[in-house]
């Protein structure tokens, strides 16, 4: 075996790529290897290139690159102008417009709701999300069947978007660039964050798994997506801030509730309930974390 | 009924750079859904972008096109104030046309 300087395989870049511990690089082959090293001899130029796209890649995230180029045609944006027109409609039974919703802000003030959505409602008593308050408003404002929302919230696969659906992303519009400032003034919205919390790092189910299992450390990652470490502020606001979100390999968007029922279902936990208690208290835990943030959604993701 | 696009004009340097993003499923004819049966093939087949009585661009599409596509291109000969007329036809008849004014 040669001396691994006199390798042009072992450039200052390639070794540059083949340090760390996360993603594998499109140069793959570690240079200690023999056989690798035989066909680097051979093909000193191919190999150098190689080492070149990876460090390109390492430098700019390429998930942020690929969102980067994505940005321009978010297809969210259909849906926020389909929930914008069932906002504005009058609909269901009472035949009544969702402009009268008091998502916190006021009756039908929607500009930074948002971004400070979970949040205690003294009209029902209890801490709520933008989903359920919406499912509320959708009942006592235009009789909307509960039970039947609850139902179907989230849209099958290949199936139009649920009105659930284009109503949050025409609502996180609403907040775009607004800062998250979840609050905290009331023992309920206290109460919600601790267990949201707990939940978090409670493991169980037929892994052991909790969330921080796989949202607790730096630079973990399932297959090549990288997680967010959402026991920091940095990885919470990057998480809650951008969703919902529009998920590319489902083409639909998809809401917060959706993204945490599908992180319990990977968990292999029972199935998270939509509205429920559980659901709404990580989401809180997740928005305080996130307290400074900017909203950017509807975003663009996988 | 079909949804409205996005479309977005705005001249740069001499050009008008044109963005349309359009509502539709795209079905390939190939997937099958949830019975087992293969869903029917349902696509835009063909775009036709018209300024000023002039067709500036004719798009014929067949299945292999994603859910919402995007479709971006530029023209000369277009100031800003002047209509373009966007039109889509998918292969069961169904269409849609919008209307936006060059920025």
């Amino acid at each position: 075996m040669k001396p691994a300087t006199s390798n042009s395989a072992e450039s200052p870049l390639s070794r540059r790529a083949g340090q760390g511990p996360s993603l594998p690089c499109v140069a793959g082959p570690r240079p200690a290897k023999q056989g690798v090293r035989a066909i680097a001899d051979r093909w000193p130029l191919a190999f150098a290139a190689s080492a070149l796209v990876c460090a390109t890649v390492r430098a700019a995230d390429p998930t942020s690159v690929y969102r980067q180029m994505l940005a321009d045609d978010n297809p969210a944006e259909l849906a926020v102008a389909r929930g914008q027109e069932l906002w504005q409609t009058p609909r269901g039974p009472k035949h009544a417009a969702l402009t009268a919703c008091d998502l916190g802000q006021g009756p039908g003030v929607l500009a930074g709701a948002f971004a400070a959505l979970p949040r205690y409602f003294a009209d029902t008593g209890s801490v709520m999300d933008a989903e359920s308050r919406l499912v509320h408003c959708m009942v006592t404002i235009q009789g909307f069947s509960r039970p039947e929302l609850a139902a179907t919230p989230f849209s099958e696969l290949g199936e139009p978007q649920t009105d659930l659906e284009v109503l949050v992303a025409y609502v996180a519009a609403q907040s775009r660039g607004a800062t998250i400032r979840v609050p905290q003034g009331v023992p309920q919205e206290r109460d919600s964050y601790a267990r949201g919390r707990d939940l978090f790092y409670r493991r169980a189910g037929p892994y052991d798994f909790s969330c921080a299992t796989c949202h607790g450390a730096d630079g973990l990652r399932i297959r090549l997506q990288q997680l967010a470490n959402l026991t920091r502020s940095e990885g919470a606001r990057s998480a809650f801030g951008h969703w919902p979100a529009y998920r590319v390999s489902q083409g639909a968007v998809r809401t917060m509730q959706w993204r945490l029922s599908d992180c319990v279902r990977q968990q292999r936990w029972p199935q998270l309930i939509f509205g429920s208690q559980a659901a709404i208290d990580l989401s809180t835990y997740l928005g305080v974390l996130a307290g400074g943030g900017t909203m950017d959604a509807p975003s663009l993701r996988r | 009924m079909a949804d409205p696009m996005k479309i977005r004009a705005a001249m740069q340097a001499g050009r008008v750079e044109v963005k349309i993003l359009m509502a539709h499923q795209e079905e390939t004819g190939l997937r099958k859904g949830p019975d087992g049966e293969l869903v029917p093939p349902h696509f835009i087949s063909n775009v036709s972008v018209m300024h000023a009585g002039r067709e500036v661009l004719r798009v014929q599409w067949g299945r292999a096109i994603s859910k919402n596509p995007f479709l971006q291109f530029a023209f000369r000969g277009a100031s800003r104030g002047d209509e373009l007329t966007v039109t889509w036809i998918d292969n069961l008849g169904d269409s849609r046309t919008d209307r936006i004014t060059i920025t």
